[in-house]
């Protein structure tokens, strides 16, 4: 087949099952409508595959397919077409995409088969895969964004999928305002660069670039990349925005896996990616990513500490490995940052589905301290969890272990980076460690603290085998970006694969002067510190349970202020939302109602009364009007005399 | 005619009482409250009218004057009828033929 | 003569519709209106995209001595708001098949005449005769608010009606003074404003009191009031309450537009150097009103006035297009101009609909519609990502593209208008979320309940899912293929956007006996 047919073939399918259980949206027959989206989402897949057996037979330099299918907007020198391009980034995306949606969708088959709208709920997976894939398969910003806004509005529809319940259906608002104010910055830095390049198209903007660096805050690049930051940061949940992607988790929990964590919210890493040619140029904003991606992944880090809905701390958890993306492309380290996107995407969806395996088997059972000695109940989950939870505290040889030294690695040793961003990423790894071993010691191990009433039973084998498959990718993807120095010890050889499947098209970093004794060390460090921090929280909640409490109390308000997030919640709340409702509703009592139509009336009134006035000279007496008549005429007369 | 000329009345006489009649006569419609009264204020004021007509007839040695003379009269007959039926109605609506009681012409 | 018998058609109908029995009206109108539309159609056919002339023309003297002539045209700007009159004609008499129960014959007079009226305004291009009918147009409006409104009809008739006569007094007065110049320079007058387009009009930059500055601003009150541009929009809040649904449609897809046309069509080509040293006042107007509408669109308790101020919010961007007046965001502005024809006309209906089954339109009241009516609720909630301007909606394709352009000379503007798409929204999906989401209100239940026992459905009727389908497709349509509608618009804009200062138009007449009027007549300088 062709590319132009297969990639017609792996946009059009998810259309179509969108439309087909769309139209069909009140049918319950969860079984029928989840295989025609699986199948969907498979055949998605299979053309994805395709396509990227077809890039990879292709010479490396000349990796990309292009295909256009229409003009879709053209109004003087903008000239936007319908059209994609496959080259070695979205090559890896629409694989990710693809393969863990259909896993997804499998799992969903299960998940939802109790649900009264289970066809409205695979509509919108659906028609969520095909804005994904319009995210990164187009070759413009413009198409691009038309992606961006979608995967959006899926993730509003999702998030509120159970509308009935208010507070869902305000998350999935609060979702996409959110991610509106990113999206503004994205229009805006769209804006910059094609009245500073003249197109929006990403080949053509990288071959107009300038060779220099731009210094300063103020350049045309370095604005441009600003706003495409914060663009970034509101998709892909980045201090300020990320507030709403722990809100989000109201939505089903397959949602969750899929766009929440695998697949839309690294749409601001791939975006970066994708112009990652045009964010060298602007050292200062790359600076400001890896400070804010650092701080994200502390800050998120701490505030997973302390959470008891098993969402919620993953929803923390991907907020901080987000940013641990974000610090990766901030130092120029961008393979690194797509390696840790495409494992942290297997890892994190494996653990959201098992999660959703224990929610399902807890009949909706979300809080942790009701939970407890699950692994007996659920063994498959508890098996697959247990591989999610040693790929993300970096267990060595497992694939967070890779990615996560990749990054910081790159962070201490890039000349972009700095010491401090490494070791903030450090602690951030230790608070990821400390956090998901409570969670597993919470959830699987320890005594049963499960409710009388329910009773807890592995799921079907429908959505264990997503499971299966996940934990094997976490296991295992992690050996296609085995870094330099451990590939010199180990038998074999491994090469980087990944590293050399994207070099072509992403900028590289120079590790001159750099020992690799020093990268034995770090990666050393991050080992033992992950390690320390698992086996305390160990000791913390199955040794010595007792611990926690008086560390709580011992912590006092610093736990308060980490446990009610920071409280920046109720901060936006208080300082931007209440007062611009507050200030709307003044504007319309006093501007609308108080000043323009008072004012308004004011001249009516004024046309009234000066009505009423002059009606009194027409009061009916003849022969007042007599007397008007002859002053007239006198007038008339001295005029024409005088005058 | 010849008399009057030779006692020395002129043009300007005759003016002169006209305007004066006139003004009588715009004095009589604007402040007196009886309508039949204003009516002959108006009679009054035509007749003044008239009056001129006649002295530049005379003067001008021309009939225009007095062919004049006769169309005004011929309006103030109807407007003598119109007046005084439009006064009889007021005196049947009101029992008084003062023009206050016809006010209702007020917008 | 093709555009007058598309001017004059609606009369003929509405003269039939006198004399039809009353248990027919609503049929036959429906038909004619659907044939008229179709009929309008043929402007697809005869309408030469390539050329920014003004084509199909017809002039006829009228009244010489003033070179008042009736002369109508079509070119780019205005061929897709006679289409979209046309479009709605039908679609508001469906719409109104079961809301309007008394006086049903002089409804659909009224409405007739208001067709007839506005497709007038659009293709008169003599400037009185556009005068007469922007004003007429006000009249059928009038009674249709006034007779089939809501409670407080009275007081809103009153206000809109005298809100936009007080602006297109100043109008009719510059109308004239044109008229006048053209004496003095031409030594002829003439009404056409193809002639206007000629006139030198003196212009003093910096300084208030000039002819241009003058003139520029008694039309641009008059249409500013028609738009509404902020501060002069209140009276649309109380007008689209009160009025029908029918009434709210056409006022909201229509009327309005006959402002911003107004700007595109009068005053930015008429008086170039005014409106270059002004424009900053209508930039921070339009700007404002953006924001402002939003806002207070956000705390309305009433579903109607929360779709009007988000009308004054959408035309705002209308304005800022056509005020920073380049190719993209010109373009832009005519796009957003059917788009808020199409989003907001559908959320009138929509609300309409909702009202006819529960009659209240406080959003406190409500809750859970979308489970009482998932149907009613999808076509909500596209309408609504229409009007939030979400990508593959049209709404999206004209907010870009007068971003873009405002982007490229305005910039503080253009940042400032775009929070207007946060804000948007945010009221909008508020406004979802308080309607369709949540459990079902008790208003909900009973209503339904209600009319359950009557043996009707409470979710969409056939005839309403006839009159929102193509609301809904062109939604879409018009988001995914811009190009299959900007191509009529695209020659007569560039010409515009090129050319200023020096505008000038072409008239292809659409036969040969008037041409030869017009070579008798006057033809400018």
């Amino acid at each position: 087949m062709s590319h132009q047919l297969l990639l017609s073939l792996l946009l059009l399918a998810p259309v179509l099952g969108f439309f087909i259980n769309g139209f069909n949206f009140s049918s319950t027959k969860a079984i029928a409508v989840g295989t025609l989206g699986t199948l969907c989402s498979f055949i998605s897949f299979i053309c994805s595959l395709g396509l990227v057996l077809k890039l990879g037979g292709l010479p490396e330099d000349q990796r990309r397919l292009t295909v256009e299918f229409f003009n879709w907007l053209q109004v003087a020198d903008l000239k936007i077409g319908f059209s994609f391009i496959v080259d070695q980034i979205s090559a890896v995306m629409i694989l990710i995409i693809t393969g863990i949606g259909t896993l997804i969708h499998l799992f969903s088959v299960g998940y939802m088969s109790h649900d009264l709208r289970p066809a409205k709920y695979f509509a919108y997976l659906n028609l969520f895969l095909f804005n994904m894939l319009l995210l990164v398969l187009s070759d413009n910003l413009l198409l691009m964004f038309v992606g961006w806004e979608g995967v959006g509005l899926c993730s509003y529809l999702l998030i509120g999928f159970w509308f009935s319940d208010p507070a869902k259906a305000s998350a999935g608002m609060k979702a996409f305002i959110t991610n509106r104010i990113g999206d503004v910055g994205f229009l805006i830095g769209m804006f910059i660069l094609f009245f500073q390049f003249g197109t929006l198209n990403f080949v053509e903007i990288l071959s107009r670039l300038p060779a220099v660096a731009e210094l300063g805050w103020t350049g045309p690049i370095t604005l441009s990349c600003l706003a495409l930051f914060i663009g970034a940061t509101g998709k892909s949940a980045q201090i300020p925005l990320y507030v709403w992607l722990p809100d989000a988790m109201a939505g089903p929990t397959p949602v969750s896996a899929l766009i929440h964590a695998a697949t839309m919210v690294t749409a601001g890493v791939y975006m970066i990616v994708r112009l990652s040619g045009l964010f060298v140029l602007a050292p200062n904003v790359m600076m400001l990513i890896a400070v804010v991606g650092a701080a994200t992944a502390l800050f998120a880090a701490l505030i997973g500490l302390t959470q008891w809905d098993i969402k919620k701390v993953l929803a923390y958890s991907t907020v901080s490995q987000l940013g641990y993306m974000f610090l990766a492309v901030g130092v120029g380290a961008f393979g690194g940052a797509m390696f840790h996107l495409m494992t942290h995407a297997f890892f994190k969806a494996l653990m959201f589905l098992g999660s959703g395996s224990v929610i399902h088997a807890m009949h909706e059972e979300q809080d942790i301290r009701k939970m407890g000695g699950l692994a007996k109940k659920l063994p498959m989950t508890h098996a697959t969890f247990l591989v999610g939870w040693l790929a993300i505290i970096g267990f060595p040889f497992l694939s967070g272990f890779f990615s996560k030294d990749e990054i910081l690695w790159s962070v201490y040793a890039s000349p972009n980076g700095h010491p401090l961003l490494w070791f903030i990423g450090v602690c951030g790894a230790g608070c990821t460690a400390f956090y998901m071993t409570r969670l597993m010691a919470l959830t699987f191990w320890g005594k049963s603290r499960v409710p009388k009433e329910i009773h807890p039973h592995e799921s079907p084998l429908v959505m264990t085998f997503p499971l299966i498959i996940l934990a094997f990718f976490a296991l295992t993807i992690g050996w296609v970006g085995v870094p330099h120095i451990l590939a010199s010890v180990l038998p074999g050889h491994i090469p980087n694969v990944f590293e050399h499947w994207l070099e072509p098209v992403v900028p590289k970093l120079s590790f001159i002067g750099k020992s690799s004794l020093l990268e034995w060390a770090l990666m050393g460090i991050s080992v033992s510190v992950a390690g320390l921090c698992a086996w305390l929280a160990f000791d913390f909640y199955i040794v010595h349970k007792e611990r926690p409490k008086s560390f709580v109390l011992k912590m006092g308000k610093l736990y308060q202020f980490v446990s009610h997030k920071f409280y920046v919640d109720e901060f936006y709340k208080q300082r931007i939302l209440d007062p611009l409702i507050e200030g709307s509703t003044a504007l319309w009592a006093y501007v609308d109602v108080n000043f323009i139509d008072r004012l308004t009336y004011f001249i009516a009134d004024f046309t009234v009364s000066a009505g009423a006035g002059l009606k009194s000279i027409q009061n009916g007496q003849t022969q007042q009007y007599a007397l008007y008549i002859l002053l007239g005429l006198v007038t008339t007369i001295t005029w024409i005399l005088v005058g | 005619m010849q008399n009057i000329e030779a006692i020395g009345i002129g043009q300007n006489h005759y003016l002169i009482l006209s305007a004066i009649i006139f003004s009588i006569g715009i004095m009589g419609v604007l402040f007196r409250k009886n309508i039949i009264m204003m009516l002959m204020s108006l009679e009054l004021m035509l007749n003044a009218i008239n009056l001129t007509f006649i002295a530049f007839g005379y003067f001008n040695g021309n009939l225009n004057g007095q062919i004049m003379v006769f169309f005004v009269m011929t309006l103030a007959a109807a407007e003598a009828a119109i007046g005084l039926a439009i006064a009889v109605m007021i005196y049947r609506k009101f029992n008084e033929v003062n023009i206050r009681y016809f006010e209702q012409m007020k917008g | 003569m093709f555009l007058s018998t598309l001017i004059f058609m609606p009369f003929v109908f509405a003269l039939i519709v006198l004399f039809v029995p009353s248990k027919y009206i609503r049929s036959v109108s429906f038909g004619l209106a659907l044939g008229h539309f179709f009929y309008s159609l043929n402007l697809l056919r005869f309408f030469d995209s390539s050329s920014h002339a003004i084509q199909l023309a017809q002039k006829i003297p009228w009244l010489p001595s003033l070179g008042i002539t009736y002369f109508v045209g079509v070119d780019g700007i205005s061929f897709w708001l006679v289409l979209l009159s046309t479009f709605l004609t039908p679609i508001v008499i469906l719409a109104s098949w079961e809301s309007i129960k008394e006086n049903v014959r002089g409804f659909h007079i009224s409405l007739f005449a208001l067709t007839s009226f506005m497709l007038g305004s659009f293709l008169a291009i003599d400037g009185v005769l556009f005068y007469v009918f922007f004003e007429a147009s006000l009249i059928p409006m009038y009674f249709i608010i006034g007779i089939w409104g809501g409670q407080r009809r009275l007081y809103a008739t009153v206000k809109f009606f005298i809100y936009t006569m007080l602006g297109s007094l100043f109008m009719l007065l510059a109308i004239i003074y044109l008229m006048k110049l053209t004496q003095v320079q031409f030594g002829q007058m003439s009404a056409s404003i193809l002639d206007w387009y000629k006139l030198e009009i003196p212009f003093v930059a910096g300084e208030f009191i000039n002819t241009q500055t003058l003139l520029m601003i008694a039309f641009s009150l008059a249409f500013a009031i028609k738009v509404p541009l902020f501060p002069l929009h209140t009276w649309l809040p109380d007008a689209h309450v009160e009025a029908p649904t029918s009434g709210s449609v056409v006022l909201a897809a229509v009327m309005l537009k006959m402002g911003t046309y107004g700007f595109l069509r009068f005053v930015i080509p008429l008086f170039p150097g005014a409106v270059d040293y002004w424009s900053w006042v209508f930039l921070l107007l339009a700007v404002v009103g953006i924001i402002y509408g939003a806002l207070v669109a956000m705390v309305q308790p009433d579903v109607k006035k929360l779709v009007a101020y988000s009308s004054v919010s959408h035309m705002g961007y209308i304005v800022l297009g056509l005020f920073v007046f380049n190719n993209y965001s010109v373009t832009g502005a005519l796009y957003q101009m059917l788009n808020h024809g199409i989003s907001t006309g559908a959320l009138f209906l929509l609300v309409g609909l909702i009202y006819e089954r529960t009659h209240s339109r406080e959003i406190s009241k409500y809750g859970g519609l979308a489970s009482a009516a998932p149907w009613i609720g999808i076509c909500f909630l596209i309408v609504t990502f229409s009007s939030i301007a979400v990508p593959m909606t049209n709404g999206f394709v004209g907010e870009f593209l007068i971003l873009l352009g405002s982007f490229s000379t305005k910039k503080p503007f253009a940042v400032a208008a775009s929070t207007g798409v946060v804000l948007g929204a945010a009221y909008m999906l508020w406004m979802t979320k308080k309607v369709f989401f949540g459990v079902e209100s008790d208003l909900v239940k009973s209503e339904k309940l209600h009319l359950k026992e009557k043996g009707e459905k409470f979710d969409l009727r056939w005839r309403e899912v006839a009159y929102l389908t193509p609301f809904l497709g062109l939604i879409f349509w018009m988001g995914i293929f811009p190009g299959h509608f900007l191509s009529y618009s695209t020659a007569s804009l560039q010409h515009l956007t090129q050319s200023k200062g020096h505008y000038e138009l072409q008239v292809l007449f659409a036969s040969e006996n008037d041409s030869k009027v017009v070579e008798n007549n006057y033809q400018g300088k």
